[in-house]
């Protein structure tokens, strides 16, 4: 457990959380990313641009956090490209197909004690660790 | 245009706490759901302080009237486990595991550029598995 990070793996989730309250409080919505990308591809125009921004909103605050924290190494997963896209590509058909991911299901739905969620969470999770454990060692990783 | 900001301040709030939590790396990911002797539980704070605050938001504030912005709360009423939920999770979770991304840290890692390196490999791939969800399944 040489890169176990507890208080700021809470802190950030700590955040995640908040996030949620603010879209749940002004808004009236889940915070679900899977769900949010899907909407600016299909929802009418109203829908479309504030989930539109808070997608922006994402990608530039991970932006401010590369600055405070001098951060630029690229993410790797350390995937040949092949499995890298089929990986991708069944993370959005997924989604789509269980309405949620890890911020829909796994923070929102859990947090209002959805059953649908509980289980959805318990299952991606279970395959996660399958995959991880036993089919990257098959891919080379 | 109040609402486009207010999702604007919560994505980046969002954006941060998934890059403070390290959930943008997906090697951080990967050695939490991968079960080995270097197991590293520190995705489970994450979802513990998400839950923590998220659980609070979502007693309390469901019981007010409405959200500030729209007349009615926009929260799902389907409560039957079916098959697309379970073989959903199963493929997002397949996916999840093998590439260590999930959509959220997908989006927040356009913040590495749009050249053609990993973040943008993953993050166009998750939008083509989107669109043939809808190619397939929701069809009007």
């Amino acid at each position: 457990m040489e890169n176990f990070t507890p208080l700021t793996s809470f802190l950030g989730g700590s955040l995640i959380g908040l996030s949620a309250t603010l879209i749940l409080l002004f808004a009236g919505q889940i915070t679900g990313v899977s769900g949010m990308m899907a909407g600016v591809i299909n929802a009418d125009l109203f829908e479309k641009y504030w989930r539109f921004a808070f997608l922006i909103g994402v990608v530039l605050g991970a932006m401010l956090f590369h600055r405070w924290e001098h951060y630029t190494s690229i993410p790797d997963s350390g995937l040949p490209l092949i499995p890298l896209i089929i990986g991708g590509v069944l993370v959005g058909f997924g989604t789509r197909m269980g309405n949620g991911c890890t911020s829909g299901h796994g923070i929102c739905g859990i947090a209002r004690l959805s059953k649908r969620s509980i289980v959805a969470t318990l299952v991606f999770m279970g395959s996660g660790m399958i995959a991880a454990t036993f089919i990257r060692p098959l891919l080379g990783v | 245009m109040k609402l486009i900001l207010i999702a604007l301040l919560s994505g980046i709030i969002f954006g941060v706490g998934l890059d403070l939590s390290e959930m943008t790396d997906p090697q951080k990911v990967i050695s939490f759901l991968t079960l080995d002797s270097h197991w590293d539980p520190s995705l489970a704070f994450v979802m513990a302080g998400g839950l923590c605050v998220a659980a609070l938001a979502f007693y309390f504030i469901p019981k007010r009237t409405k959200p500030f912005f729209d007349d009615v709360f926009h929260l799902p009423t389907n409560i039957t486990l079916d098959k697309p939920l379970i073989l959903g999770a199963i493929l997002f979770g397949l996916g999840w595991g093998i590439t260590g991304y999930c959509p959220g840290p997908a989006v927040a890692n356009l913040s590495h550029g749009f050249n053609l390196s990993e973040p943008l490999i993953v993050f166009v791939s998750i939008v083509a598995g989107l669109l043939l969800h809808k190619v397939f399944f929701e069809r009007d």
